[in-house]
C-alpha cells in the first residue's frame, strides 16, 4: 500500500514506466516468446506422476486373452456394416444381448446449418446402440463408459470387435462396482452428442433424438477406442475436447503407466517420445510436440469422440491405435489387457478425478507443464497492454475530460466506433449461416463456399468501414478522441485475451502473440499503408491462416499455398459447424468479440 | 431539465422490457453475483406458494424476506416486472433530486463563505461553478438507471432494488429536511435488511446541521432533537414489525430473516467476503469470526460520522458502500446503488490517485466472475479458490474506490481552509499524505 499512497514513490514509479515503457513493452515481449518456448525444455517441466490413491497403489492383474476373438468380431461386424451400409442395429443388439448387457438403443436426427464437404453429409440420420452391465458389486449410482464409434467405410471395426470382446469378458468378472456402459455410436460427433444430450436430459444444439430407455449412474471418466487395423504399433492418447477443455492429467498418467507396464509404444500427437533432450533435435522434438498440442487446443474443437463428454464434467479421452512404426508390433489382446487395466483402476476410484492438474501442456507423455510454468508467458503478453494503456501517462487524465465535458461529444467520438465494430461482428456472426440461400442463387457455388465465402467478404468489407465511421462523426477526430478509443480498446483486448486464456489458454496465447504487438504500438501517425500491411497480415484471419500452415508443417505434410488456402477455407466452415453442432465457442468469440476489438485498432490507424 | 429525466427513464425502461422478454432473463436470475438467498426471486415466488397453501412462508428454510415485502407480492405478484421497474424509477427520480438538492445547498454555502472571504486566495480554482454542476444530478440518474449492475439486478427481480428504492427514498426526505418521513423510511430500510441501521448517524448529523444545533454532548437541545428522531425511529420500527407479526400471526420471520443475516448459515457463493471463509472454518470458531465479520459494517461508523461530521451527504455515501461491501449477502445490485453517487464527487477526480486502477480492477473482475464460475461449476477443471480470488480482488477495488474517495473529499477540505499550494515550514513543496 505504501506504493500506492506515497505520492513520491507513486511518481517515480510513474515516470519510471513512462519513459521506460517502449523497452519495457519489446523486453516483455520477448520474454514472453521465451518463457514459451523455454516451456518444452525438458528440465524446466515436471514429470508427470500419479496423484490419485485410488488409482496409484493398487496394482491390478490384466488377464484379458481374447485377442482372435475381438477380430472375428470385428469381420462379422463388417460384413454386417457392408450388408446393411450403415449401423448394423440389429446385429449389435443381438451381439451385445447374447454378451448378457442391458441393450437399448436411440435414434436421432440432425439436420446441418450446410453441408459438411469434409465428411459428405448434410441430412443426418442415425443409430446409437449401447448396452449396460450392471455392477455386481455396489449400487448402481456410478458408471463408466467405453465407446467405439461406427465409421463409414471398413475403417474403426476392430474397435467394435474389442469392444464386444471386452464386454464379454467383464461380464464374467465379479469386481464391478460401476456400471459399465459399452458404446457404438453412429456419425461420430453427432451421435455421442446426442447421446450425452440424452443421457443428461439436455438440449442445448436443437438435435432430434429419442429419449434413452436405460441409464446407470452418474459417468465418472469415458474411454473412446479407434482402431483401424488387425496390427497395431503404438497406440496415440487425443486428450484435446471442446473448447480446449481437457481431462485431468491423471487419466493420462493412467495411460502412461499401463502403457509402460505392458511395454505397449505410446505417443501424443502422433509423437514417440526422445530420451536426448540435451541435444537440438530432443528439444525441437519435444517442442513441435507441444506447439501441436497448442494448435489443436486453440482451435477448441473436439479432436476425437471423448471430447464431448468433458462438457459434462466426465473425464474422458481417446485411445487411437496406429499402424506405422514398423519394427513393434502389438495384437489385438495386448491392448485389450491394456483397457482391461485401465477401466478397473478407474472402477476403484472413490471420487471423481480431481486430485491432479486440469490445466496442461504436455511435450511428451511423461512431462508436462502445468498452469504456474505456462501463465507467466501470457502474463507478460498482458502486462504489454497494461502498460500501454498508462503510456502516455495522459490517459487517465483524458479519460476524465472526455467524461467530464457536460455535452459529451467525447463519450460518442469514441461510442460510434465501438457500436460499428460490433455492429459487423455481429454481421460476421449471423449473416454467412443466414444468407446460405440467396448467396447459392445469385453466384455459382455451392452452400458450403457460400457460407465460408461470405464469412469471408463480411470480414473483409469490414476493413473499408472506418473511413465511413469519420463521415458519421460529421467532422474531424480530435487527438484526445483517438487516445479515448485506443484506451477503451487496449482495456477491452486485455480483459478479452485474458478469459480466453483463462478458459482456453493456447486459444487466448496464440491470439495475444499476433494481436499485441500491433495493437500496443498503433497509432494514427504512423505511415499509413505500411502499418495497415501490418496490421493486415496480423489481424485473426491471417492468424488462423499461419496456424494451417504451422500446423501442417508439425504433422510433416507441409502444403502449398493454394492447398494451404483451401484447407484455411475448410477450416472456417468447420469452425462454424462446430459451434452450430456442438455449441464451439471460437467462432463466436473471434466473429463477435476479437474482430470488433481489432477493428476498432484498425479504426485508430485511420483517424483523421 | 425533466425532458432529459424522462427520456433517460424511457430509455432505462425500454432496456429492461427487451432483457424482460428475452431468453437472457432466466440465465441472469441464476447468477450468483446478481442475486442471493437473500432476494432471489425463485425464493419469493416460493414464499408466495407457501402463503396460499396457508403455511409459514418461512417454513422449509428457502424464504428470507420481510413479511411486508411477501404482502407486496402477493397482490402484485402478475404485475412483479412492472414492480422492480417502478422500483428501479423511483430510486433514479429520488437520487436525482436528492442530488439536485444537495448540490443547490452546496452552492449556497459556497457563496456565503466566498462573501465572507473564508477560501484562501490560491484556491478559487477548486470552487464549484453552477455549469458544472448542473448535469450532475442528470448524471447521477443515469449511473444508476443505465449501470449494468442495476439492470441486471432487476432483470433477475432481485428485491434488491426494493431495498435500493427505500434506501434512496430515505436519502431525498432526509435532505428535504423532513425529520418524520426519513425516520420512517430509515426503519423500513432497516426492517429491510439491518444494514441501513449505520444510516441513523449520517441522517442526525444533516438534521442538526440543518436546524443550526452544535454537535455538543452538553447541550440540550442536542439531546432534545436526537431523543425526537430517535424515537422517530424507533416507533417506526416497533410499528412495522407489530404488523408484520400481525400479518403473519407469528415472529417465525426474525429468526429467518435477522437471523439469517447475521449467522449467515448459507453459504452459496457471491461477491461478498463470508462465504470462502466460513466455508472453510472449524465449526468452533465460527461464532467469534461471525463477530469479527459483522461489526465491519458497524465499527466504521463511529469513526467516519467523527471525522465527517461537517458533511453528512458524503458520509451517506461512504456508509452505503461500506454496507455492500461488508455486508453478509452482497450483490452487484448494492454495488450499484453507492456507484450511482460517484458523479456527484466528480469535482474531486484532481485528487483521485488510484481511480484509473481500481476502474480496471473492477472491469477485469465484472468479466472474470462469469468465467470462473464457469470454469468451476460446469467445466470442473478450477475451483473455488479461482473464484475467491476474483471476490477478493473485486472487494479490495471497492475498498480502494471509497477510501480513494475518502482521501480526496479530506484533501479538497483541507486545501480549501489552508490553500492549495502547500508550504513545508522550510518553503519546500509539501504533499499531503492519508495516515
Amino acid at each position: 500500500m505504501g506504493l500506492l499512497s506515497d505520492p513520491n514513490r507513486r511518481k517515480a514509479l510513474t515516470n519510471l514506466l513512462t519513459r521506460l515503457n517502449a523497452p519495457i513493452c519489446m523486453v516483455c515481449y520477448l520474454a514472453a516468446i521465451v518463457w514459451f518456448m523455454g516451456l518444452a525444455f525438458e528440465p524446466f517441466t515436471l514429470r508427470t506422476y500419479m496423484s490419485e490413491n485410488a488409482m496409484g497403489s493398487t496394482m491390478v492383474e490384466e488377464r484379458f486373452s481374447s485377442g482372435e476373438r475381438a477380430l472375428s468380431l470385428a469381420k462379422e461386424f463388417d460384413a454386417h456394416k457392408t450388408k446393411a451400409g450403415g449401423m448394423p442395429v440389429e446385429w449389435l443388439v443381438k451381439a451385445m444381448q447374447a454378451r448378457g448387457l442391458e441393450v437399448f438403443t436411440q435414434s436421432f436426427s440432425r439436420k446441418l446449418p450446410f453441408p459438411d464437404e469434409n465428411k459428405e453429409r448434410y441430412m443426418v440420420r442415425g443409430t446409437n446402440v449401447y448396452g449396460i452391465l450392471r455392477a455386481p458389486r455396489a449400487p448402481r449410482t456410478e458408471a463408466l463408459v467405453i465407446t467405439a464409434p461406427c465409421s463409414p467405410g471398413n475403417s474403426n471395426n476392430q474397435a467394435v470387435g474389442l469392444l464386444l470382446a471386452l464386454a464379454q469378458y467383464f461380464r464374467n468378472q465379479i469386481f464391478w462396482a460401476k456400471d459399465i456402459i459399452f458404446l457404438v455410436n453412429e456419425h461420430d460427433l453427432i451421435g455421442m452428442q446426442a447421446w450425452l444430450e440424452g443421457y443428461h436430459h439436455t438440449n442445448i444444439t436443437g438435435m432430434e433424438y429419442s429419449p434413452l430407455q436405460g441409464r446407470a449412474g452418474s459417468i465418472q471418466a469415458a474411454l473412446s477406442l479407434e482402431l483401424s487395423s488387425d496390427v497395431i504399433t503404438s497406440l496415440d492418447l487425443i486428450l484435446e475436447g471442446l473448447n480446449g477443455q481437457l481431462p485431468n492429467l491423471d487419466l493420462a498418467n493412467l495411460f502412461y503407466a499401463f502403457c509402460q507396464k505392458l511395454g505397449v509404444l505410446c505417443t501424443i500427437q502422433g509423437k514417440l517420445q526422445r530420451n536426448d533432450w540435451d541435444t537440438a533435435e530432443g528439444y525441437t522434438h519435444a517442442a513441435q510436440t507441444m506447439m501441436l498440442m497448442v494448435l489443436k487446443q486453440a482451435c477448441g474443437r473436439s479432436w476425437g469422440d471423448h471430447g464431448l463428454f468433458l462438457r459434462y464434467h466426465i473425464e474422458a479421452a481417446s485411445i487411437r491405435g496406429i499402424n506405422g512404426f514398423r519394427h513393434y508390433k502389438m495384437d489385438v489382446a495386448t491392448i485389450g489387457r491394456l483397457l482391461e487395466g485401465m477401466v478397473r483402476k478407474l472402477n476403484n476410484l472413490l471420487e471423481r478425478l480431481h486430485q491432479s492438474y486440469f490445466f496442461y501442456l504436455l511435450p511428451s507423455l511423461s512431462r508436462f507443464v502445468s498452469i504456474g510454468y505456462y501463465m507467466p508467458a501470457f502474463g507478460l503478453l498482458a502486462v504489454i497492454l497494461l502498460l500501454r494503456v498508462s503510456f502516455p501517462g495522459l490517459m487517465l487524465h483524458v479519460c476524465f475530460s472526455v467524461s467530464l465535458q457536460p455535452s459529451g461529444p467525447g463519450v460518442l467520438t469514441v461510442l460510434t466506433p465501438v457500436v460499428i465494430s460490433h455492429l459487423t461482428g455481429v454481421a460476421l456472426y449471423l449473416l454467412p449461416v443466414h444468407l446460405q440461400e440467396m448467396a447459392v442463387e445469385h453466384f455459382p457455388v455451392s452452400e458450403t463456399e457460400a457460407v465460408v465465402l461470405t464469412a469471408v467478404a463480411i470480414y473483409t468489407a469490414g476493413l473499408a468501414l472506418p473511413h465511413n465511421t469519420q463521415r458519421l462523426l460529421s467532422g474531424e477526430g480530435t487527438e484526445q478522441g483517438w487516445k479515448v478509443l485506443k484506451l477503451t480498446a487496449l482495456l477491452y483486448l486485455a480483459v478479452l485475451l485474458g478469459c480466453t486464456a483463462l478458459i482456453n489458454f493456447s486459444l487466448g496465447f496464440v491470439l495475444a502473440v499476433t494481436l499485441v504487438p500491433i495493437t500496443a504500438s498503433m497509432t494514427p501517425h504512423m505511415p499509413k499503408a505500411l502499418s495497415a500491411l501490418a496490421m493486415v497480415l496480423l489481424s485473426p484471419a491471417f492468424t488462423i491462416l499461419y496456424c494451417v500452415f504451422i500446423y501442417q508443417e508439425l504433422i510433416e505434410a507441409p502444403v502449398s499455398v493454394s492447398e494451404g488456402w483451401m484447407l484455411f477455407l475448410s477450416v472456417i466452415s468447420q469452425g462454424i459447424l462446430d459451434h452450430a453442432l456442438y455449441g464451439s465457442l471460437v467462432y463466436p468469440l473471434l466473429a463477435l468479440f476479437v474482430y470488433p476489438c481489432w477493428l476498432m485498432f484498425w479504426n485508430i490507424l485511420f483517424w483523421s | 431539465m425533466a425532458a432529459p429525466l424522462t427520456l433517460l427513464l424511457i430509455v432505462a425502461v425500454t432496456i429492461r422490457a427487451v432483457l424482460f422478454r428475452s431468453s437472457l432473463a432466466e440465465l441472469i436470475s441464476e447468477r450468483v453475483e446478481v442475486v442471493s438467498p437473500l432476494n432471489a426471486w425463485k425464493r419469493v415466488v416460493e414464499g408466495l406458494a407457501l402463503l396460499d397453501l396457508g403455511v409459514s412462508p418461512y417454513s422449509g428454510d428457502v424464504f428470507h424476506e420481510t413479511p411486508l415485502m411477501i404482502y407486496l407480492f402477493h397482490f402484485t405478484v402478475d404485475y412483479a416486472e412492472i414492480v422492480f421497474m417502478i422500483a428501479d424509477g423511483i430510486t433514479a427520480v429520488a437520487l436525482y433530486l436528492s442530488i439536485q438538492t444537495y448540490n443547490k445547498n452546496v452552492f449556497r454555502k459556497q457563496k456565503y463563505a466566498l462573501e465572507s472571504d473564508r477560501y484562501p486566495a490560491d484556491c478559487l480554482e477548486l470552487l464549484r461553478s453552477p455549469k458544472e454542476m448542473f448535469y450532475i444530478p442528470l448524471k447521477v440518474a443515469m449511473f444508476y438507471l443505465l449501470n449494468p449492475f442495476t439492470i441486471l439486478s432487476c432483470v433477475a427481480k432481485s428485491t434488491c432494488g426494493l431495498n435500493n428504492a427505500i434506501i434512496a427514498l430515505f436519502i431525498f426526505c432526509t435532505l428535504k429536511g423532513s425529520a418524520l418521513l426519513s425516520g420512517i423510511l430509515l426503519a423500513l430500510a432497516t426492517y429491510q435488511s439491518i444494514y441501513p441501521l449505520t444510516l441513523f448517524a449520517p441522517a442526525l448529523l444533516f438534521f442538526l446541521q440543518r436546524l443550526y444545533i452544535p454537535v455538543n454532548l452538553r447541550r440540550s437541545s442536542f439531546w432534545f432533537f436526537t431523543l425526537q428522531y430517535a424515537f422517530i425511529y424507533v416507533g417506526s420500527l416497533v410499528v412495522i414489525t407489530g404488523l408484520s407479526f400481525f400479518l403473519l400471526g407469528s415472529w417465525d420471520f426474525i429468526p429467518s430473516v435477522y437471523g439469517f443475516i447475521f449467522s449467515v448459515p448459507d453459504l452459496t457463493p457471491n461477491i461478498g467476503l463470508f462465504w470462502y471463509f466460513f466455508a472453510e472454518m472449524f465449526e468452533h470458531f465460527r461464532l467469534f469470526f461471525i463477530c469479527v465479520f459483522q461489526i465491519n459494517v458497524f465499527f466504521y461508523t463511529i469513526p467516519l460520522s467523527i471525522k465527517l461530521k461537517e458533511h453528512p451527504v458524503f458520509l451517506i455515501f461512504m456508509q452505503i458502500a461500506i454496507i455492500s461491501i461488508f455486508k453478509s449477502y452482497p450483490t452487484v445490485g448494492d454495488v450499484a446503488l453507492y456507484m450511482a453517487f460517484l458523479p456527484a464527487w466528480s469535482h474531486l477526480y484532481r485528487f483521485l490517485r488510484n481511480i484509473f486502477l481500481v476502474s480496471c480492477v473492477l472491469l477485469a473482475c465484472s468479466a472474470l466472475f462469469p468465467v470462473l464460475w464457469h470454469l468451476w461449476i460446469y467445466a470442473g477443471s478450477a475451483n473455488s479458490n479461482f473464484y475467491y480470488a476474483i471476490t477478493l480482488l473485486f472487494n479490495f477495488g471497492q475498498i480502494l474506490l471509497v477510501s480513494d474517495y475518502f482521501y480526496a473529499y479530506l484533501r479538497r477540505e483541507h486545501h480549501l481552509i489552508h490553500g492549495l499550494y502547500l508550504k513545508k515550514k522550510d518553503g519546500t513543496e509539501a504533499t499531503l499524505v492519508l495516515k
